[in-house]
């Protein structure tokens, strides 16, 4: 794909295309999707020069520093915005880009790791550093920015009270959504960049319908008595998921994926976000699946939710930080209590 | 501005505001008549007329409370009495579920009520509005934008609509503190 557009350079010089990888608050996954899509990755090589890629290859972050601004075509980050480094490294790595990728769900919506937003960093701290049952720590040390020691002042990253999305920080230009992108749409976004053929800034490299469009299952009318977890049911596999009282999040959720967990009867859980339509993923399905309850009684419908027991969790689970909310509130009146406790502790 | 709410919030002149989603056919019309008929109830409450509480997306909720709302009243025709034959039963069925919501981020039940107020009913509105009025000047303002991001000393650049370290970006003109 490279041979006949002058390796993709835009002036048609033979400089290659730059690329930089970097991850932020992310399991890793999306690291390995790029691998993912297999012979490929010889074209990418083919095409582009990779300046960064913490998770294969050593580079410093002096060498992106030493770069001139606007070198790097294209820059793919994945994962969410949890600490001060990947604040001022997402920042360093935009004014070095042409472009920025927000790569997959945690990038585009802050992802698994964004529902600790339901908690706050004090609570993270406890919960990580000295409840777990796999921890022991009488002293209660919990990671401080700034530790004095014979040596020296050391200092750590500032932990975040929240997940924010890539483009609460630094303007985006595309977004590939996905837990993990599948191959087939990165190697798409990658077949673009090359041949100059990009979509205007802005897309998401995605459908633009919801995954109920694509969906193979037999559609009927929707009434639901009672709600199921995954594990509790063998669902038929011909059959909507929802209609089954498993919770689906395909009305609400872009389709693109290739339906690959419906296809293996497992539910959307929305890992490619909300519809262009859609205002906010969670809410919007919350709405869908309460208005389908097949009761008109205020008890029965009560004790048909609560089989719901996350709602948070389960309409959010990959975009809290694209939510109206984005994250628990702490304060009381209009103080920060915790806040104050949390330096008292330090 | 904090201080100013704690101040205020203690000398007792607090006022929340409260916005409602009220059906065009019963709630709307009930609200018309305490107008008419000069019953007096607290000005916290911002009026949005809706077609019918079914019309009343989560979403809409969710908004007002992230734009500074310190409570929610939906109001919708009684059981029954639906304009368009299910549309209250639809809200009946989603408040709950909005409800639970809530309250995992943080936002305490009292701050959001579903109620049934009739075209005829223009005193119940009243009654409503003041007892939500009480219930939320105890419980205090909302603060849902500071806690977004102060807490984490970021600053919101109504420039470019993205979040900015103020610390970082006078640390020798390198746009990010230096990280070890």
């Amino acid at each position: 794909m490279s041979k006949n557009k002058n390796n993709g350079s835009k002036d048609g010089s033979d400089r290659k295309l730059q690329f930089a990888f970097y991850w932020c608050a992310s399991c890793g996954g999306c690291d390995v999707a790029v691998l993912d899509i297999n012979e490929k990755i010889l074209d990418v090589a083919e095409i582009a020069d990779i300046n960064m890629w913490p998770v294969a290859m050593d580079f410093k972050y002096e060498h992106i520093k030493k770069l001139e601004d606007g070198y790097l075509d294209v820059t793919f980050i994945n994962g969410g915005v949890r600490n001060s480094e990947q604040m001022e490294i997402v920042s360093l790595l935009r004014r070095k880009s042409k472009a920025v990728v927000a790569f997959g769900s945690c990038a585009c919506g802050g992802g698994i790791p964004a529902l600790a937003n339901l908690y706050s960093r004090a609570e993270i701290f406890e919960r990580a550093y000295h409840t777990s049952p796999s921890t022991t720590n009488p002293e209660r040390v919990f990671p401080s920015v700034e530790t004095t020691v014979p040596e020296g002042k050391l200092s750590l990253p500032l932990f975040y009270n929240s997940v924010y999305k890539l483009d609460d920080i630094i303007p985006v230009e595309y977004y590939l959504p996905g837990c993990p992108p599948p191959p087939e749409l990165i190697g798409k976004a990658v077949e673009a960049i090359a041949n100059n053929q990009l979509p205007p800034p802005g897309s998401v490299i995605a459908g633009e319908k919801s995954l109920c469009d694509s969906c193979p299952r037999k559609r009927g009318e929707k009434k639901i008595k009672e709600f199921k977890s995954i594990w509790e049911a063998q669902p038929d596999a011909e059959t909507c998921l929802l209609e089954q009282g498993i919770i689906c999040l395909g009305p609400v959720t872009r389709d693109g994926c290739g339906a690959r967990c419906i296809n293996v009867n497992m539910p959307c859980r929305g890992c490619f976000g909300p519809t262009p339509e859609a205002v906010e993923q969670g809410s919007k399905m919350l709405g869908a699946v309460a208005s389908v309850i097949d009761s008109k009684d205020e008890d029965e419908i009560r004790r048909i939710i609560s089989k719901i027991p996350d709602p948070a969790g389960t309409f959010y689970r990959f975009y809290m930080s694209d939510s109206f909310l984005r994250k628990k509130i702490t304060g009381g009146t209009g103080s920060n209590a915790e806040e104050k406790k949390e330096e008292v502790a330090r | 501005m904090n201080k100013n709410i704690e101040e205020r919030v203690n000398s007792g002149s607090y006022e929340p505001k409260i916005i409602g989603f009220l059906c065009n056919w019963c709630s709307y019309t009930g609200a018309d008549l305490a107008g008419t008929a000069r019953i007096k109830y607290p000005a916290n409450l911002k009026i949005v007329r809706v077609m019918c509480s079914g019309r009343m997306e989560p979403a809409m909720v969710l908004k007002a409370f992230a734009e500074g709302a310190d409570g929610v009243l939906v109001g919708g025709c009684h059981p029954g009495d639906c304009h368009y034959m299910e549309g209250n039963y639809k809200a009946l069925r989603r408040a709950p579920l909005l409800e639970a919501l809530l309250e995992q981020f943080g936002i305490d039940r009292r701050r959001f009520r579903l109620e049934w107020i009739s075209a005829s009913e223009g005193s119940r509105l009243a009654d409503i509005v003041k007892e939500m009025v009480n219930e939320i000047k105890q419980l205090g303002p909302l603060q849902i934008k500071k806690e977004n991001f102060e807490t984490d000393g970021l600053v919101l650049n109504p420039a470019t609509g993205k979040l900015e370290n103020p610390a970082a970006s006078t640390a020798e003109g390198k746009g990010g503190a230096e990280v070890v």
